[in-house]
């Protein structure tokens, strides 16, 4: 299973598409589709490119877990979630508040 | 301090107007990403895993007060509060939108810097030993030289496309705190016999996938030279570097498959063209520069500091402070301090917007309003007298800024990693605090003694793996975070390359095979005056290995 993933143009923040075709910040809202299905959207997201919402769409492997949609790679998941450490990391702890 | 001229001003305006340009086309579309992306570069601006970062150049690492206030207000208003100085003294933001950058650059120009050439296949921001103009055993102050470096390279037609980035490091003393053997191209300034300064040159050191101590090019180059010399060996880099390999394209590589020999009588027949012509430095010209970096007014004090001595006395926690972190000046009665900004468990090389606040506060009422950054992810003051170090502590802990360790165990290199960076393969910083964390018992540090860890997350050695007495480098194995350690490593004038300590570990045994490889020096050392390093020169790797084979899992 797959989803799509990109940075944002002109923020480079890290996007997902949905089901809907639009994108979004939050892996959970991603669409996961079988790996045929998901290199057709990275092609259908040669558009969004063009239209300059995103960079770099590809597709990323992911598991499903307790209805979570968890990247396989440590490098998916840190993007996904944002950094483990970091001064980021550690505001946003101290908010309370997930990276 | 250098201040910019006219046409400095003139220079990094128009760059920063030419890059909002070139943004705003993007932006509407007149530029693709592949069109976009070498321009963004050539401005320091990269796309990491999870945003646009931004790379500034604090050219041969001196800030000043007010240039340290003005990170501070971009941290704030375009990042998320701080910024990470990294080990080529420059400072890195992780947040910046693409939209902004314009911004923050014009913001930037507006105190005399910039972000041109802190990427890219050009010559980068030339950095310099941290404590310049302030080390009682300098021979010259390396800034003047490394500002007309600096002032030569900036957007040199020629060297705009190298086969490969290129780094130069200069530094004034014998002692070397800048790492300049592991530069593509290391100066040290030097007086010949006559008395006459010149500079003692270095080519082809580095780190990444291929590590090699620099070959020494030349013995003494006359000052009047400088220029022309550097110019010849980058025409002959450039036009026998390799460009069908990138990992192949450095300068390295070059004098490693062509030989000192070959290279030198390249160089020396280039230099013999363009010696005598527009590239000579006038010793007028060289003096104009160097005014800019005259040394403050320092008031006359007696070399012994009654108050030091007094709140030594008081307050342990201070004592220990001025043990690690404050060295001699060459002016009595002063000090140079490094500002650690290796808090214990905390990630090195950060700093926040408040505390960058607090330096500045603290630089203009103790230092005279100069700040160093040092390729070990510090701060510096470099010129405090020595009366005003209990004041400059007090201020210190109220930052949480005054942890004790410069040059101990926790003060490690560190670079980014997985958590940020798009080259990574495995994560740095976890690793730093976890080390951190369990050695960071003050008495604890003081028995080690000087050992210098220094992390990099993948093979390109940002974290100066190889040159770390313990150096760890992670990789990727079969999709899981691996760590492999080396052994004896220096980034000093005996410079060394690590040893290979064995097969590697995983994330978390890599703090346990640190304490392993510390509870091995501290049983083998001959007195405790014997540093880790001389310990494992004396020893070899073998007792150290094999107290890893066998304890640290």
């Amino acid at each position: 299973m797959q989803v799509v993933t990109a940075n944002r143009l002109i923020d480079g923040r890290v996007v997902f598409r949905g089901a809907d075709g639009g994108w979004v910040e939050t892996i959970g809202a991603a669409v996961v589709l079988e790996e045929g299905a998901a290199a057709a959207a990275v092609a259908a997201s040669a558009a969004d490119v063009a239209a300059r919402l995103i960079v770099e769409p590809y597709a990323i492997d992911v598991a499903t877990e307790a209805a979570a949609i968890v990247p396989r790679t440590m490098r998916e998941r840190i993007r996904a979630s944002g950094p483990t450490a970091g001064s980021e990391a550690v505001a946003l702890a101290a908010l309370g508040r997930d990276a | 301090m250098y201040v910019y001229d006219a046409f400095d001003h003139r220079f990094v305006a128009a760059r920063v107007a030419q890059f909002r340009d070139q943004v705003n086309r993007r932006l509407s579309g007149e530029l693709t990403e592949e069109q976009f992306r070498p321009l963004r570069l050539m401005n320091g601006v990269y796309l990491q895993l999870h945003a646009y970062m931004l790379r500034v150049a604090i050219p041969y690492g001196t800030l000043s007060s007010r240039q340290m206030r003005r990170l501070a207000h971009i941290a704030r208003v375009w990042d998320k509060g701080y910024g990470h100085f990294t080990t080529r003294q420059n400072i890195q933001f992780n947040w910046p939108k693409l939209e902004a950058i314009p911004d923050i650059l014009e913001a930037l120009a507006d105190v005399e810097m910039h972000a041109i050439q802190t990427s890219g296949n050009c010559i980068r921001n030339v950095t310099a030993d941290h404590f310049a103009g302030a080390d009682p055993d300098e021979v010259a102050d390396p800034r003047p030289y490394a500002e007309i470096l600096r002032q030569w390279s900036s957007l040199h037609p020629e060297f705009t496309y190298l086969p490969r980035k290129f780094k130069i490091a200069v530094t004034g003393a014998a002692a070397d705190r800048a790492a300049i053997r592991f530069h593509d191209i290391g100066l040290v300034v030097v007086r010949n016999a006559a008395g006459e300064i010149g500079f003692e040159v270095h080519v082809g050191g580095g780190m990444g996938r291929t590590p090699f101590v620099a070959w020494k090019l030349k013995d003494f180059l006359p000052q009047a030279d400088l220029l022309s010399y550097v110019e010849a060996i980058l025409r002959v880099y450039n036009l026998y570097g390799r460009r069908d390999n990138k990992y192949k394209a450095r300068i390295k590589i070059l004098l490693h498959e062509a030989g000192l020999d070959k290279i030198r009588a390249e160089v020396e027949a280039e230099w013999a063209e363009i010696r005598d012509g527009a590239l000579k430095l006038a010793p007028a010209d060289v003096a104009a520069i160097a005014a800019q970096f005259a040394p403050p007014v320092f008031a006359e004090r007696v070399p012994e500091s009654a108050i030091e001595a007094a709140a030594s006395a008081a307050d342990a926690g201070f004592a220990r402070w001025v043990a690690s972190n404050v060295r001699p000046h060459r002016v009595a009665g002063h000090a140079s301090v490094t500002i650690s900004l290796k808090p214990i468990g905390g990630v090195p090389g950060d700093a926040t917007a408040e505390q960058m606040e607090a330096v500045a506060t603290l630089a203009d009422a103790h230092g005279f309003g100069e700040i160093r950054v040092s390729h070990r992810q510090n701060l510096i003051l470099p010129h405090v007298a020595r009366d005003d170090l209990p004041a400059l502590y007090a201020g210190l802990v109220a930052a949480g800024l005054a942890t004790a360790n410069a040059g101990l165990i926790t003060d490690t290199i560190t670079c980014p990693g997985l958590d940020f960076c798009a080259l990574a393969n495995a994560r740095s910083i976890p690793i730093a605090q976890e080390i951190s964390t369990r050695l960071g018992d003050a008495a604890r540090q003081a028995e080690i003694g000087p050992l210098e860890i220094k992390i990099s997350g993948c093979i390109n050695a940002c974290g100066h793996h190889h040159v770390g007495h313990i150096g760890i480098l992670g990789v990727d194995r079969k999709g899981r975070e691996f760590y492999q350690i080396t052994l004896g490593g220096s980034a000093d004038e005996q410079a060394a390359i690590g040893d290979s300590a064995g097969p590697g570990f995983w994330p978390e045994e890599v703090p346990g095979a640190v304490e392993t490889l510390v509870a091995t020096y501290l049983a083998l050392r001959s007195d405790p005056a014997e540093t880790f390093l001389a310990t494992y020169r004396r020893v070899g790797l073998a007792p150290f290995r094999e107290a890893l084979d066998h304890g640290a899992r």
